[in-house]
């Protein structure tokens, strides 16, 4: 990077400005005490008071975080399961299709995704009389199948880096393949499991699109009561919010930085 | 173990892994979009589902297969829809090239870095990415509104005399999404730019080239998977963004995402819908083939 140090620097600087400005504003615009956005009036903490108590938006949050814990963990397990076929089973009858069906819910519009799998539960609910009514179950199910896809890339991206011999040598020693799994395996892919879980909670925490098609009359996520408050106008309660998430993704990243190896993985997407 | 013994817990622990991912991504991935073409070619009915079926009994206790080709030929015939594919295609093809120009040069800038410095830089630029992305598009709205922020440092700076009409416009489409899907340029082309081997630029220069064509004809070549795969994981689902254009896009901004919200959630047109999705799905067919493909490829290195 010596000689043509100064160019990309002021690449990265544009590149950081770009993502961060408008995230310090939502920080900054937080604390005004002013409802409008142009004019600072003063220092408050108001609008955190306002958020605690907005119970119809706590309450959002809470069920959007136990969705997202749920559906987390179900796509790490079918995630891993996936990534590990694909990284390790070779060749298999289907595999084109296999790799087609994890590989195509990274880029598939949320549309798309949203719309068939309603028009899958509507279907099943007519045959065989389940799910009965659409909410928290089949907002999971649907999470459950698009993080899978994030969770199989992340798993898979890790053990095509390792060495497959330290595999080999254990079975070479005797160990059955459940052993070697347990003992090698699992923990070289530890930190890219940590990733894809938390990969597979956030998107299932953010997502709107998808939500609001397998949704029903019961269930109203954090990003559709957000979403609504946003069409009526912007209020620095939900800057408020912002700013709390902010804080929460930037202390994690920074743990995981310091942890190491879960933020190579994350890159990996 | 015997051998026989041995292959067959091998299958019977293939059959296991399988097993579950397998089924689990034809139940729900792979069926719905069968459903959805379906639907397609059924009639809007009154009721719930509001659809027709597509097979049903005659009175004469037949059963027949009523297929509705209407949905499609209506998505071919109105200008409304396929002006809002055309849109899409443009909107999303031009988002893509913004971020790949804003990308290339901030992930080769990060490729370049010291080592122990390129881990912050990667989880600065993923950062913005793990927050929430209703959030993100709402500092936008603040920063572009009529009483918004920009228009606010103009006028008080007295560079124009009336608030200027930023939001709600096809630009400020094109600055939600490449500010929302960024991160997603950033890091394939980071990948690809990190594995570069440094020894060939220095060959290049032994050789005579100077910075510039060392890099048009080594570090771009290198780098092209980088490229096909964040245009494509940009592209694909910009086609189909229902948020950015619904919050930041005026009327006008009719993108196939947002039709496609519009006739199944307030038309409720199911069938209409579904037709939309699968002339989308259609459309993006080669794309999706194509990111697969790469995904596949930089698998199996």
């Amino acid at each position: 990077m010596s000689r043509r140090l100064p160019w990309l620097g002021l690449a990265l600087g544009v590149g950081y400005a770009f993502l961060y400005l408008p995230l310090a504003l939502l920080v900054l615009l937080s604390f005004n005490d002013s409802r409008l956005v142009t004019s600072w009036t003063g220092f408050s903490f108001r609008w955190y008071l306002a958020l605690w108590n907005n119970t119809a938006l706590i309450d959002a949050a809470l069920l959007s975080l136990r969705i997202a814990a749920v559906s987390a963990t179900g796509a790490l397990v079918i995630g891993t399961l996936a990534g590990f076929a694909l990284a390790r089973l070779g060749a298999f009858r289907g595999r084109a299709l296999f790799g087609a069906m994890v590989a195509a819910p990274l880029v598939m519009p949320e549309v798309i995704t949203g719309l068939s799998l309603l028009l899958l539960f509507v279907a099943l609910a007519s045959a065989v009389g389940w799910p009965g009514e659409r909410g928290v179950t089949t907002i999971t199910i649907a999470h459950i199948t698009f993080a899978t896809a994030y969770v199989a890339v992340v798993v898979q991206a890790r053990l095509a880096d390792f060495d497959e011999s330290l595999e080999e040598a254990a079975m070479d020693l005797g160990a059955r393949p459940w052993t070697v799994f347990a003992t090698i395996t699992l923990p070289l892919i530890a930190p890219a499991l940590a990733s894809g879980w938390l990969l597979a909670f956030t998107l299932s925490l953010d997502d709107l699109v998808i939500a609001s098609f397998t949704s029903g009359p019961g269930a109203t996520t954090l990003p559709m009561v957000v979403f609504s408050a946003m069409r009526l106008g912007l209020t620095p309660e939900l800057f408020a919010l912002a700013t709390i998430i902010i804080a929460v993704v930037s202390a994690a990243l920074l743990l995981a930085l310091r942890l190491g190896r879960v933020a190579t993985s994350l890159t990996r997407v | 173990m015997s051998a026989p013994a041995a292959v067959a817990s091998g299958r019977l622990v293939r059959l296991a892994v399988l097993v579950l991912p397998y089924a689990w991504l034809f139940l729900f991935f792979l069926l719905p979009f069968l459903i959805v073409a379906k639907i397609a070619l059924s009639e809007p009915a009154l009721g719930i589902p509001p659809y027709a079926p597509v097979l049903r009994w005659t009175e004469e206790k037949v059963l027949t297969l009523v297929l509705n080709l209407g949905n499609f030929a209506l998505l071919a015939e109105d200008r409304f829809y396929l002006e809002a594919y055309l849109r899409s295609l443009r909107v999303a093809a031009v988002s893509a090239l913004l971020c790949l120009l804003i990308g290339y040069p901030m992930a080769y800038a990060i490729a370049r870095a010291p080592e122990r410095r390129r881990h912050l830089l990667l989880v600065l630029v993923i950062l913005p990415f793990w927050t929430s992305f209703l959030l993100r598009v709402m500092a936008w709205i603040g920063i572009l509104q009529e009483q918004g922020v920009l228009n606010g440092l103009l006028l008080s700076l007295g560079l124009v005399r009336e608030p200027l009409r930023l939001l709600y416009t096809e630009g400020a489409v094109y600055l939600g999404i490449v500010y929302c899907y960024l991160p997603f340029m950033v890091l394939p082309l980071y990948a690809s730019l990190a594995k570069l081997d440094p020894v060939l630029l220095e060959a290049a220069a032994d050789l005579g080239a100077r910075p510039f064509r060392a890099f048009l004809t080594v570090t771009l070549p290198l780098s092209f998977p980088g490229i096909a795969a964040g245009v494509m994981l940009v592209f694909i689902p910009a086609v189909g963004e229902f948020v950015i254009p619904e919050l930041l896009g005026g009327p006008s901004a009719q993108l196939v995402g947002r039709v496609l919200w519009v006739e199944f959630f307030q038309n409720r047109d199911w069938p209409m819908a579904s037709a939309l999705a699968v002339a989308l799905l259609l459309l993006l067919v080669i794309p999706i083939a194509l990111f697969q493909h790469l995904a596949a490829q930089r698998a199996r290195r």
